[in-house]
């Protein structure tokens, strides 16, 4: 324990410094911690999926609708549990900026088909009972204030005019992977104004959402479903929900990919600092080093203190960097609208990953300091000056 | 004739973690123009903080020092930067040379805070550079030059802008037998030739021998 | 402040090594923060060049892109009686109405993502001369024909001239490629109007009318002119410059937030990094600040002398990033805009605002770096550091 001690001491020896130091790669560890939230979110949608689900929309583009019609087929095949459906409504809510995920789906069987979207009886019945209600998630309700009985006025670009919307329901995401900021109502509601202001457009659906037996079986069933429609107006491509998410997640592959990058820069910046500190107090105890090695301690003694040193200050700054990066996401939720990122939170797994790296820069920055300190010959040492 | 220096009643005490070390007692000492003072005395004497006062550096805790006209213990702190630009000369143990500038930078950096122009500065450096005899070797940087000649180097900065005190800590100190040598003939020639007045702190005795008048102190008291 | 600048200089090539190492740090947040500007002026640049200042594009109000927007045959036919559009040499308005729809396509090498069909019709030329054929044919009108943006013919598989693109119940076949000016077209596919409406079912209902005025002054007057009519209440006219820059807005913004968030936050890492250099710095050269100030020279000097120092390194480690980053104007990026809701290609573009505004950060990180060691420098004891403490 008394190497330990001593190291400890060594490493605050230059009280200033070593704050600094740690300070640095504190910083460093945070900006860390929360690009790699930020990725995770980006992938939430991903996480959030389920085995059991698949996704069947237009093959040539999402934003072309299927016939209504396509549903019994559907449900008809083996395997397949139900099927629920949704249509994107987009729109404006206030104004341009004011964005959440808006859709039109299947009163009947969508929360069934997510029953990670937890509701009051109750409220999904009065739901249902009501031609224009809708529910929202508990956090687009806090987001906005929206209470129960709250009217949501909605100008529809997609599909046009004004709308409203009275608030029947407030779901619950089952956990803080699950997106609680949706804002969801009836399919019938949609189609039937659709139906008498512009009936060629009557009947479509946006996408199918598949519910099936055997998670196993995704494939086979996939493959069943586009075959039923595989050379008609509206031929499909069915996926799991998985899949189809990444598809989503893939198109942002170049940010993602830039913000992956700057992750490892900032690696970079935290070993530049870190290695700074340790090469100016390995210089500077050149002669103590001499010194030592006079009295009998060996080479590797030294370096080990050395390396001990380092990386008590990388430990330090991991140390810190950690409750700090939770600070500056929760900062971040504070001022950013909870509907542009759903889903952010610390993954455990970012906090190893921080850490790890913290370590492992704690090695790095101290090698060369710890080579030269063993290679010195000692007089030498005794005659640095500095 | 007035004494250049005058120092009256002059205390000087440290503080150490909330202690007053007590350095210098009462001290009073009369310098006169164009003399060659060494001030002799064991460590801790208080002879280099004497030095520091004079020169300048530091300010006592009582008494008076005149130089020339000005009460330099009076004046504030920029008008002291000011005074010692133009009124004292130093030499340090180490020689305290600007290792980043050649020995012509390092000589002309007292004049940089003179009006002079550029070209008026190279007279000053190339006459005081030529008095101590390094006029060869005025573009080396000092590690390129041996302890003797840094340190005329350091005297030449000293006389650069033609103080009218010259200042020396230990300034043999750190030299062998013959440069040491060279340099006090060097201050001794100061001190004849130029009129200098030189107050020196050593502990040499083939130093103090080169001074005109030599004072002990023990204690923070001339004995 | 009458430190020579040679002092200051010199001084930072001495300690080589942790100068530069203090550099490298400065110049690798100065070069994210530069390439993230650059990026964001890239996505602005490449829309602005989209669109031009006497063209008029006209949308559904409440859409939020093309995509999303309609305008039935009834409300063309009102925006055509509007004054101030320019005829073309047969007396005919120089309007292009035009169905814009998203397609899924396969990205060569990896993954999937949407891509913008255009239908156009004649005028749609001459409302863009910015658009040229480069190879292969131009469509033919009339038929499942296809022209493909250069940004696309080399990042998607099967859309290279003479591949058959299956949407709408047929096959499409692309028979040339243009380039578009460096613009947001280039991300695209042309094809007939009339063709494309048809084949989606869609009757005459299109997603944006671009006409041409008379003049480009005359906007302010058609403007008062499109919103006295009633009956065009839900639709809004734009200069089509700033439609399209519009359309940039988000992504822009995302990624300068984004980036600059982070960019200061590891900045200060750097910053960091360079005061601890400048510690050093004061602790090593003790003595000859103790020395400078025995000479005369004043507190101010000296603390000036070690901030400029800060400074300097700053710079250097700024210019530095600056140099790496402007290596990025070569590489040409594709990514989804979220409001198109389809891949857009741009480049990082450099401007005189990101080389300023860069240098000015680097500029910050050495004051404030160095500010504290510069001041504890000009408060040392002239006795105190000539001892060396």
């Amino acid at each position: 324990m008394r190497i330990l001690r001593l190291t400890i001491r060594n490493a605050f020896r230059h009280r200033l410094r070593s704050v600094l130091t740690i300070a640095g790669i504190a910083i460093a560890v945070t900006a860390f911690g929360f690009l790699r939230t930020v990725v995770t979110a980006w992938y939430s949608g991903v996480e959030a999926s389920s085995a059991n689900r698949l996704i069947t929309r237009q093959a040539i583009s999402f934003i072309f609708p299927l016939p209504y019609a396509d549903k019994e087929q559907i449900a008809r095949l083996p395997n397949v549990r139900s099927v629920s459906w949704a249509n994107w409504f987009g729109g404006v809510y206030k104004d341009k900026s004011q964005f959440f995920a808006r859709m039109a789906v299947d009163g009947d069987t969508y929360f069934d088909v997510y029953p990670e979207f937890q509701i009051e009886p109750d409220q999904l019945a009065q739901f249902k009972r009501e031609r224009n209600a809708c529910i929202v998630g508990a956090d687009l309700a806090q987001q906005y204030g929206f209470k129960l009985g709250d009217i949501i006025p909605l100008d529809g670009d997609i599909y046009p005019g004004h709308w409203e919307f009275v608030v029947r329901g407030i779901y619950r995401p089952r956990d803080k992977t699950i997106d609680g900021t949706q804002m969801l109502f009836h399919w019938d509601y949609l189609n039937e104004r659709i139906r008498q202001e512009s009936p060629g457009r009557a009947d479509e659906v946006g996408w199918y959402i598949v519910k099936i037996d055997d998670p196993a079986r995704s494939a086979e069933v996939s493959d069943h479903i586009d075959a039923l429609f595989a050379n008609s107006r509206a031929e499909t491509k069915t996926e799991t929900e998985r899949a189809f998410q990444q598809g989503f997640a893939q198109s942002g592959n170049v940010i993602i990919g830039g913000i992956n990058f700057i992750s490892f820069v900032i690696v970079g910046i935290i070993m530049l600092v870190l290695g700074n500190t340790m090469i100016m107090s390995a210089r500077e105890r050149t002669r103590e080093y001499a010194v030592f090695k006079t009295l009998g301690f060996s080479a590797k003694y030294i370096a080990t203190m050395i390396f001990g040193e380092s990386l008590v200050l990388s430990i330090f700054g991991a140390a810190f960097g950690v409750p700090l990066t939770i600070g500056l996401v929760k900062m971040f939720e504070q001022f950013v609208p909870k509907a542009w990122f759903p889903v952010f939170y610390v993954e455990p797994v970012t906090y190893v990953l921080a850490a790890t790296a913290a370590l492992l820069v704690g090695v790095a920055a101290a090698l060369f300091p710890m080579q030269r300190a063993m290679r010195t010959p000692i007089v030498e040492g005794l005659r640095f000056i500095g | 004739m007035q004494p250049l220096i005058r120092i009256e009643g002059v205390s000087k005490a440290y503080r150490r973690d909330s202690f007053d070390i007590p350095v210098l007692n009462k001290l009073t000492l009369d310098v006169a123009e164009g003399e060659f003072l060494a001030l002799m005395g064991p460590s801790g004497s208080g002879k280099t903080t004497l030095l520091n006062l004079v020169a300048g550096i530091d300010r006592p805790n009582q008494g008076r020092i005149t130089v020339g006209d000005t009460d330099i213990a009076a004046l504030s702190e920029t008008a002291l930067a000011k005074w010692r630009a133009t009124h004292v000369g130093f030499i340090f143990q180490f020689y305290n040379l600007i290792p980043v500038l050649t020995a012509y930078e390092n000589v002309e950096l007292p004049l940089l805070l003179t009006p002079l122009s550029k070209a008026e500065r190279r007279k000053h450096v190339e006459l005081a550079l030529g008095v101590v005899g390094l006029s060869d070797r005025i573009y080396h940087y000092p590690k390129q030059l041996s302890g003797g000649q840094e340190q005329r180097v350091a005297i030449a900065r000293a006389i650069a802008t033609d103080p009218t005190l010259l200042v020396a800590d230990e300034p043999t100190g750190d030299l062998d037998k013959q440069s040491a040598e060279e340099i006090l003939t060097l201050l001794d020639r100061l001190n004849k030739e130029f009129k200098k007045t030189i107050v020196m702190v050593t502990h040499d005795p083939r130093a103090a021998e080169r001074a005109h008048t030599v004072r002990h102190l023990d204690k923070g008291e001339l004995i | 402040m009458k430190i020579p600048l040679k002092y200051i200089a010199r001084n930072l090539v001495t300690r080589k090594l942790t100068t530069g190492i203090t550099v490298a740090g400065v110049a690798l947040v100065v070069f994210v923060f530069s390439a993230v500007l650059m990026l964001a002026h890239g996505v602005h640049q490449t829309l602005v060049a989209t669109g031009g200042t006497d063209n008029v594009i006209i949308t559904r109000k409440s859409s939020n892109g093309e995509i999303s927007s309609i305008i039935d045959g009834d409300t063309q036919s009102i925006i055509l009686t509007l004054p101030y559009i320019a005829k073309g040499a047969n007396g005919q308005p120089i309007v292009s109405r035009e169905p814009v729809v998203v397609i899924n396509l396969n990205k060569i090498g990896d993954g999937v993502s949407n891509v913008t069909v255009r239908g156009v019709s004649e005028p749609a030329f001459a409302l863009r001369p910015q658009v040229k054929l480069v190879e292969g044919r131009m469509f033919a009108f009339g038929s499942r024909e296809l022209i493909v943006g250069q940004a696309i013919e080399s990042r998607f598989a099967g859309a290279q001239i003479g591949d058959v693109v299956k949407f709408a119940g047929d096959q499409w076949k692309i028979v040339g490629k243009f380039e578009a000016g460096k613009s947001a077209f280039d991300s695209e596919l042309w094809g007939d109007a009339l063709q494309l409406l048809n084949a989606f079912n869609r009757g005459n209902s299109i997603s944006s009318m671009t006409l041409k005025l008379e003049r480009p002054e005359a906007f302010e007057s058609f403007q008062r002119a499109f919103e006295a009519e009633q009956r065009l209440n839900q639709f809004e006219p734009k200069v089509e410059r700033k439609y399209f820059e519009e359309q940039s807005e988000f992504l822009s913004l995302f990624i300068s937030v984004l980036g600059i968030f982070v960019t200061v936050i590891f900045s200060a890492g750097a910053t960091i990094g360079a005061t601890i250099t400048m510690y050093a710095a004061v602790a090593n050269r003790t003595v000859e600040i103790g020395t400078l100030r025995a000479l005369g020279f004043r507190r101010r000097s000296v603390l000036t002398a070690f901030l400029l120092e800060s400074c300097l390194l700053a710079l250097v480690g700024g210019t530095l990033g600056l140099v790496l980053s402007s290596l990025l104007q070569f590489f040409r990026v594709s990514t989804l805009n979220f409001q198109s809701f389809a891949e857009l290609e741009f480049s990082f573009a450099l401007s005189p605002q990101v080389i300023l505004s860069s240098l000015l950060f680097a500029l910050a990180m050495g004051i404030i770096g160095g500010f504290i060691p510069a001041v504890h420098a000009a408060r040392l004891k002239i006795v105190n550091a000539l001892r060396g403490a």
